[in-house]
């Protein structure tokens, strides 16, 4: 895991260059529509979104150690809720969306009334059971839900309806909550779920209301996962609880763990990875559930670190080693 | 929109080169159709899901991959059994592979979310597997056509009718708790009781249930004349076995929905499954002369009898086929292919009758009443036992008054009110 504490002085004294890297990033992003095919301007959208929900189970597992597997089912209750409010209820999608990330909100903080008591382990299954609630309401909850089929409806506004426009305005979403979350785990208030993460005890000798804290950062990660829940359900206008589903969450997780755990923009790199993996090998063999495991165990063994955090350490022991040398 | 068209062109010839299926052609001859089947090869149905992709690819041999004098490029994608992966792999053959048509899917979700997509598109999309009720009764999207399949409810309307010829008063269910089993238990319930039955009880459990003991204690001391069984797959092999091992078996009639006395679920069973009653338009084990080669050409080539999933594949891709034909092969014309395929009346079909679709895009069938017997090699096949001639989905309500009842559901099953 990255030291932000420290990394947050070198930030301080790259601004200029992390600025540009930034605009480069984001203009290669908006070009991307221009030379590549419908399909695949929609599958850079699912890695946009996938993407964000990633960062905002990195806020909780990279910064406050705590990872959660009940992501998926926060992501997802944001979807049923925009398609149930625009499909069923008639409302505009921007009320819609609205109320898509409000519900989500709203799921997180009962989650995390209940799982901010624990850590590790326990966390990890209390979130899981919390899940596995959430994915069960929709499955059975047939009158509101539609069960097992789901919810279909047309819930982009209608100048969204293309890939291209579509794909433009997730990519101004992301650009605006990667901005927010990046300021978040760097706030003063971030640095304290660092705190907690490599020590509860002297967070707490400290005076820190350390369940507050998680609770407030539980909240904030589900208020994220909504928003990329929202979109989710209006790229596929179609609902359904494997989209709440464990097989969701655990996607989110490996997708965070793939980039790099603690890395936030990590989840970018795992989302576009697992994505294109998912359908590229796909076209050839019908196992690729099994090469998408297998690269996985090879991420695992050769890059523990994820894609990003082996990058980054690569880079900084070269950058390390030039500032060491200036230093000199 | 110059560079749409390239765009357009650009991506057909990566996707081309990039599958590798097919060398570049000579531009004198015609370019193939592309058919996008989606079938659920890994996941929970992966079994059934094969056996779709056998059936189409059983046309289409026979055929020689030809379908109006143009080649016939078959795309199989994956669904995973999961209605994210299909909308995305619909996307994937609509958008990137340029398939003049999709067929297949197996779960109702799938097929509901890839129907989503088409309405958006206006790709022609088969289902003859899907049987959600409403995608041709109140949701009915144009280009979305059941080609060889069926509606839930559609077989156990005349079953219920069938149920009350047999002098039945009481009827107990017991079903999968998902759409696919509220409709089908619906459409037995209201026309049972509306003819003056009694469904006694009704019991929903979870998909994959291991031990059905607590749901045949109950069924056993209800004191019913036949209990209903709606299962699919690993369900409706457990149920079919422990009816047996419960004593159950030869003391109340045992009625299946058509999924539970499927192939692919008897295949693996008994004596345990001698016997049992399900209503279904195709009995692998009929006499019509067409019926028995479809059925044997099929054993020789997979080495099993059909399935429901290789025989619907198998019409749906036919009817397809003799749609085309009529209109030149001309896939592109969408408008023209869809208007085709509704009025095709199905000639070649293995039920060895001609079959055509009412005006909600569904077919009419003969629905056979088909019970469970003992081939003489000792393999266990459906045999029709009577027959309701030309079935609609509406069974003998009016469609109008019909689709303005709800949907069938857990708690709307049609049941009259004594």
């Amino acid at each position: 895991m990255t030291d932000v504490g420290s990394a947050e002085m070198k930030i301080a004294g790259m601004t200029g260059c992390a600025i540009g890297v930034v605009l480069v990033v984001l203009a290669v992003a908006a070009a991307l529509p221009f030379v590549l095919s419908n399909y695949q301007v929609g599958l850079a959208t699912e890695m946009l979104i996938f993407g964000m929900l990633a960062m905002s189970i990195d806020i909780l597992a990279g910064f406050a150690g705590r990872t959660s597997l009940g992501h998926g089912a926060i992501f997802g209750v944001s979807g049923y809720v925009v398609v149930y409010a625009s499909a069923q209820a008639g409302l505009p999608p921007a009320v819609a969306f609205v109320l898509g990330m409000i519900a989500a909100t709203f799921v997180a903080i009962i989650f995390a009334l209940l799982a901010v008591r624990t850590s590790g382990v326990y966390f990890l299954l209390l979130t899981l059971a919390l899940g596995m609630i959430v994915w069960g309401i929709c499955l059975r909850w047939t009158q509101v839900t539609g069960g097992e089929n789901g919810m279909r409806g047309d819930v982009r506004p209608a100048f969204l309806v293309t890939h291209r426009a579509f794909y433009w305005a997730v990519l101004v979403a992301t650009t605006f909550v990667s901005y927010a979350m990046w300021r978040f785990v760097r706030s003063p208030f971030g640095l304290t779920l660092l705190g907690i993460r490599d020590s509860e005890s002297r967070m707490k000798s400290l005076g820190y209301n350390v369940p507050l804290h998680l609770f407030l950062g539980f909240a904030v990660s589900g208020f994220f996962a909504g928003i990329a829940g929202a979109l989710y359900a209006m790229f596929n206008n179609f609902v359904s609880p494997s989209t709440v589903a464990l097989a969701q969450s655990v996607e989110g997780v490996l997708m965070m763990i793939a980039g790099g755990v603690g890395t936030l923009f990590g989840g970018f790199v795992g989302a576009a990875a697992i994505i294109t993996l998912e359908n590229v090998v796909s076209a050839y063999t019908e196992r690729w559930q099994t090469v998408l495991g297998l690269t996985f165990i090879v991420i695992m063994i050769f890059a523990p670190e994820g894609i990003i955090g082996t990058l980054r350490v690569i880079l900084t022991r070269g950058q390390g080693d030039k500032e060491h040398s200036k230093n000199k | 929109m110059d560079r749409r068209q390239f765009l357009k062109n650009s991506t057909a010839a990566i996707a081309a080169a990039g599958t590798g299926a097919m060398p570049w052609r000579a531009r004198a001859q015609a370019a193939p159709i592309k058919v996008g089947l989606l079938a659920p090869l890994t996941g929970v149905v992966a079994s059934g899901g094969k056996e779709m992709v056998e059936g189409v690819q059983f046309y289409l041999e026979s055929v020689n991959y030809q379908i109006a004098g143009r080649k016939v490029e078959l795309a199989i994608e994956d669904d995973a059994s999961n209605p994210d992966t299909a909308l995305q792999k619909a996307r994937r053959l609509v958008e990137q592979g340029n398939c003049h048509l999709l067929i297949g899917d197996l779960l109702a979700n799938t097929g509901l979310a890839v129907a989503n997509y088409v309405k958006g598109t206006g790709t022609p999309y088969f289902i003859p597997i899907i049987a959600a009720d409403d995608l041709t009764q109140r949701q009915r999207i144009k280009n979305v056509i059941r080609v060889a399949g069926y509606s839930a409810s559609a077989f156990t309307h005349p079953f219920g009718d069938w149920c009350l010829k047999q002098g039945y008063k009481k009827i107990a269910t017991i079903s999968q708790d998902y759409t696919f089993g509220h409709e089908q238990c619906g459409g037995l319930a209201q026309v049972f009781t509306e003819g003056g039955g009694e469904i006694v009880q009704q019991f929903w459990h979870p998909l994959n249930t291991a031990d059905f003991s607590p749901y045949l204690g109950q069924l056993a001391d209800l004191k019913v004349d036949a209990i209903f069984a709606m299962e699919t797959g690993a369900d409706a092999t457990r149920l079919i076995q422990q009816y047996a091992s419960f004593g159950l078996k030869g003391k109340i009639p045992l009625l299946g929905a058509m999924n539970a006395t499927d192939q692919s679920v008897i295949r693996t069973l008994g004596e345990e499954c001698d016997g049992v009653i399900a209503a279904a338009h195709f009995a692998e084990g009929s006499d019509n002369p067409v019926t028995a080669k479809f059925t044997k050409d099929y054993e020789a080539k997979y080495g099993k009898i059909p399935s429901l999933y290789g025989f619907s594949m198998y019409s749906g891709i036919m009817w397809v086929a003799e749609a085309l034909e009529k209109i030149g092969g001309k896939a592109e014309d969408r408008d023209a292919f869809i208007d085709a395929v509704l009025k095709t009346e199905l000639t070649g079909s293995p039920l060895g009758k001609t079959v055509k679709l009412d005006a909600y895009g569904n077919p009419i069938y003969d629905v056979q009443i088909r019970k469970v017997v003992k081939r003489a090699d000792g393999k266990y096949w459906n045999v029709p036992v009577t027959s309701y001639p030309g079935v609609s989905q509406f069974w003998k309500y009016d469609p109008e008054t019909y689709m303005k009842q709800p949907p069938y559901s857990r708690t709307f099953q049609g049941i009259k009110k004594a």
